[in-house]
């Protein structure tokens, strides 16, 4: 081989080398093999009420929901179902891929986002509101089709920026307390904070039943206890930052189950 | 949120143990919590639950203000004969919720 064809040689391996350094893994992220979803940190009580959908009373909004996609909504008169037929096949694997890439708005949307752009662009109906029981309703019967489904969101050339903005997030320490996520649920997910295991950050139950709330909650809700919890400023329901750091979450929980609707302490 | 959640078996035989499981969708307000403002929140929970086979009770409960939010009660019963099963939950500010469940003994 040639001294140019040793060189061109070369430049391809650095090439593919910075390729598949794209997406950097921080020196603190915990190892695929050592994930563990925040069941296995609960109790065998809290497990049963997720274990068995007779006594999960987040069912009550999955009902809710599975009503809400059969019913006409809007000025277009029109159901989920009337597009999307029986969500059981079509709604199959769908929110184990979200946050996803929306053309029209040039950024990721999560879940709840795209249940109110169909609304508002399909249905002619006004948006729900954000934790209100019918979107968190919606939600957690999409969810449900999706339940022991791997995490798969799509991180192409589009996502990417979004994915590596809310790295920053989860790394970034912020509030009076000066924390980071990372700080808690990457290098101190195996120890306690006031009696209670701290968990991995999983975001692969939402919405879900907390029995701190005594109801439903989405992600967000989650991360805005977490933000006052570290004395910070929370990001508002639906903001860029939460829809980014989400899709960090999801990625970073790729390949695990889709537990919606859990229950959680 | 649903009414109610209810779980009976469809079908048992006659003399057989069924387990009953039932849940409702319920604030359970207890009545000692202040707004942010200090003001009392009124007491609002659900205070009786019924359950009737055939027409016969066979199971009642009293609710209390300790009782979390969306209570949920498993029973036993025994599988006499075939019909419907009512649930009924009462409690403040005229809460009523009826449910039924069908069951066919062999």
């Amino acid at each position: 081989m040639s001294a140019s064809g040793d060189r061109r040689a070369a430049v391809l391996a650095l090439f593919l080398a910075a390729m598949l350094s794209a997406i950097p893994i921080s020196a603190g992220e915990i190892p695929l093999a050592l994930r563990r979803s925040g069941y296995d940190f609960m109790s065998r009580e809290t497990r049963a009420m997720q274990d068995d959908d007779s006594v999960n009373p987040a069912m009550l909004w999955v009902k809710d929901g599975e009503a809400l996609w059969n019913a006409r909504a809007g000025s277009a008169d029109r159901a989920c179902s009337d597009c999307h037929g029986d969500a059981r096949q079509s709604m199959k694997g769908v929110a184990a891929r979200y946050p996803a890439y929306d053309p029209a708005k040039r950024r990721p949307v999560n879940l709840a986002q795209r249940i109110n752009i169909c609304r508002s662009e399909r249905q002619h109906a006004p948006a729900l509101a954000y934790e209100s029981a019918n979107l968190l309703a919606l939600a957690a019967y999409l969810g449900l089709q999706s339940r022991g489904l791997p995490i798969a969101v799509a991180i192409d050339e589009r996502t990417r920026p979004f994915l590596e903005a809310g790295r920053e997030i989860f790394n970034r320490r912020q509030g009076q307390l000066n924390l980071s996520c990372a700080q808690c649920h990457d290098e101190h997910w195996d120890k306690k904070l006031a009696g209670n295991p701290i968990t991995q950050a999983d975001p692969g139950g939402y919405p879900l039943y907390r029995l701190e709330w005594q109801g439903l909650g989405s992600l967000e809700r989650r991360l805005r206890n977490c933000l006052s919890g570290t004395r910070t400023q929370a990001y508002a329901y639906g903001s860029p930052e939460f829809v980014d750091l989400e899709l960090f979450l999801m990625w970073r929980w790729r390949g695990m189950k889709v537990e919606t609707p859990a229950v959680r302490p | 949120m649903a009414r109610a959640l209810i779980t009976v078996p469809a079908s048992a035989r006659h003399g057989e143990i069924i387990e009953i499981k039932a849940i409702v969708g319920h604030p359970m307000e207890p009545g000692f919590r202040r707004t942010q403002l200090g003001t009392l929140i009124p007491r609002d929970i659900v205070t009786q639950f019924a359950c009737t086979y055939n027409g016969v009770e066979v199971f009642s409960a009293d609710l209390y203000p300790a009782i979390s939010a969306n209570p949920y009660l498993a029973f036993f019963t025994v599988a006499t004969e075939s019909g419907t099963l009512v649930f009924n939950w009462i409690g403040d500010n005229g809460f009523s919720v009826t449910e039924s469940a069908a069951i066919a003994v062999t």
